[in-house]
């Protein structure tokens, strides 16, 4: 495919956004990356390109478009706001072989207060019908219904705050939840740590342990000593509530019949009831703007792997072969509170990638 | 003509002597002492290039040398898909270190990686930037680090006198080679139970990307010397 035809794919989608009411805005190619490395850990080092600027420091070339536009929008955006953009994103690709480590991404996004079901299904219904015609395969989820589940386990508040912080590092999230549910044994370690923990007080261990060095501090050191020592004590989450967690990880249905699954599950787990019924306004919003619910894929643990901190629905397109999806998109309110320093707004966007549809649409 | 790189100065490349030299195939330096250039005998075909260990690894994935030795621990840390650009050849039995994390003895709560990230959590939370962990070892710190779900750290740049950094509070925990632990140690460090990251060793290895076309023969005789079978490359 070549640039210009790639390039014209783009402006065509980026035309499209905006005659959907979104304002063009421009983003810097370089990003301060003590912000990005905050947000998204060291993880984004194998990812984003880095340079250095012998004034402004570490520097990385944009590797997305959602912390310059969140930035933009919480310094001096108009509330609601409709923006979309066009441009390069860089990606460093740590392995060999053919995917690009420069593309155009052409993305919409939507910050309003008012109703934010109706947004959701605003920016899907957007994207299905600029990708209509593609023979796309659309995913929908929704990480909000998973995180509710799990602050409202009826377990320690340590606990809820682990499995919190790990929802988008699946691996480390079930590892957790096994053990705490009791489906793990305790490893030798952690019971070796805690018999010398038995040993004597946090004060005494810190001092017979040997020279102090470092910045952690002995109270920090005592606090989680006294941690470990709790929680070793707590109970398992109860095998009932584990096993509707469990299921709820694996659930993948079309949306209509995971609506009336997790319906089934509520009275189990109400705690899940706000999210499951935002799910359903959500459906009534998608249908109402055309979209085909019933036959709507929906999986539970969509968005969780993406470096993306998506707190609620979430969506892909998937085209017949190619790897990364074609358009993906999703809720981030959380990232907002992150990047605003105490302000917050319900945001929720997505972006495509012309030149996979490009591709498509010469392959067709 | 066969172009072989060899650690240019210290035991490293007193070991790869001795291992070649054992197997009949002579190395030496030539020229004064402190000269890089040297020569083998004992196989035909074989030009010998005395090279910095640490850029043995970027000569082999460009191609300019056919084979080198170098530690296990460098071609990793610097080569992604670092088994597509090389291929190993054999393992030489010395240069044995492990590739660690270590944080502070007085860590009494923390005895694996589990307990490294919920302390970073913590730490994060307190201090207001992520726990700090020293290395120049950052692609296979970076890795293992992501594999086993640890977040909320930071790695930063330490070339040498790693294990200082604690003290000199510029890091929190460090990741470091060691053979004995004894520098830890002295440095009031301990090394996490889970937390090889790599056992390295010297290793011989050859260039995927090398123009083999006029350093078969060369390859094919020096296999044979050395009782190795010849790589597919």
């Amino acid at each position: 495919m070549t640039k210009p035809a790639i390039r014209a794919e783009a402006e065509r989608l980026f035309a499209a956004f905006q005659a959907a009411g979104a304002v063009a805005v421009e983003a810097d190619l370089l990003l301060p990356a003590e912000t990005l490395l905050d947000l998204y850990g060291e993880d984004i080092r194998a990812r984003a390109y880095v340079t250095s600027d012998p004034l402004q420091g570490e520097m990385m070339l944009r590797p997305d478009f959602t912390v310059p536009v969140v930035q933009a929008h919480m310094a001096h955006g108009a509330d609601p706001a409709r923006y979309c953009y066009m441009g390069e994103v860089f990606r460093k690709q740590a392995h060999l072989g053919n995917r690009a480590s420069e593309y155009l991404q052409v993305g919409f996004e939507v910050f309003d207060r008012s109703a934010p079901e109706a947004a959701d299904a605003e920016v899907f219904a957007l994207f299905s019908g600029m990708l209509a015609g593609l023979g796309l395969r659309a995913v929908t989820g929704d990480i909000g219904i998973l995180m509710a589940a799990v602050r409202g386990l009826d377990t320690t508040a340590r606990r809820k705050a682990a499995l919190l912080r790990h929802i988008w590092r699946p691996k480390r999230f079930r590892a957790l939840l096994d053990r705490f549910a009791g489906r793990e044994a305790l490893p030798a370690a952690r019971a070796g740590l805690l018999a010398r923990l038995a040993q004597g007080s946090p004060e005494d261990l810190i001092a017979q342990a040997g020279g102090f060095v470092g910045l952690r501090g002995a109270d920090e050191i005592a606090a989680r000593a006294q941690a470990l020592i709790e929680d070793a004590e707590a109970a398992p989450i109860k095998a009932p509530e584990a096993a509707l967690l469990y299921d709820l990880l694996g659930l993948q249905a079309p949306a209509r019949a995971a609506l009336a699954h997790l319906r089934g599950i509520t009275p189990m787990l109400p705690a899940i009831l706000p999210a499951v019924d935002r799910f359903e306004t959500r459906l009534e919003a998608l249908a109402a703007r055309g979209i085909a619910v019933e036959g709507l894929a929906f999986e539970a643990s969509l968005g969780r792997t993406s470096m993306e901190y998506y707190d609620g629905f979430v969506f892909s397109f998937h085209g017949p072969n190619a790897e990364p999806p074609i358009a993906s998109g999703g809720r981030y309110d959380a990232l907002t509170a992150v990047l605003g320093q105490g302000r917050s707004i319900p945001a929720v966007g997505g972006i495509i990638r012309p030149h996979l549809v490009a591709a498509l649409r010469g392959a067709m | 003509m066969l172009k072989i790189g060899v650690p240019s100065k210290g035991r490293l490349m007193e070991k790869t002597f001795d291992w070649f030299g054992a197997r009949g195939v002579t190395m030496r330096q030539t020229g004064a002492e402190r000269e890089y250039s040297g020569a083998v005998d004992g196989v035909e075909g074989v030009e010998l290039v005395l090279l910095s260990a640490g850029e043995i690894p970027r000569e082999l994935a460009a191609g300019r040398i056919h084979l080198g030795v170098t530690g296990s621990d460098l071609v990793r840390d610097k080569l992604a898909d670092w088994d597509m650009q090389v291929a190993e050849l054999a393992k030489l039995g010395f240069g044995h270190a492990d590739l660690i994390l270590a944080v502070p003895s007085v860590w009494i709560d923390v005895d694996t990686l589990d307990d490294l990230d919920a302390a970073a959590a913590a730490f994060r939370a307190r201090h207001g930037f992520r726990l700090r962990i020293a290395t120049k070892y950052h692609r296979l710190v970076r890795e293992f680090l992501t594999a086993n779900g640890v977040a909320d750290y930071q790695l930063v740049d330490s070339q040498g006198a790693t294990e200082g950094t604690v003290k000199n509070l510029t890091a929190e925990a460090v990741a470091d080679i060691t053979s004995t632990g004894e520098t830890l140690r002295a440095n009031h460090l301990k090394i996490l139970s889970d937390s090889v990251i790599h056992r390295s060793q010297a290793t011989l290895f050859a260039a995927r990307a090398a123009d083999w076309s006029q350093a078969g023969a060369g390859l094919a005789a020096l296999c044979e010397k050395l009782g190795l079978t010849p790589p597919a490359l």
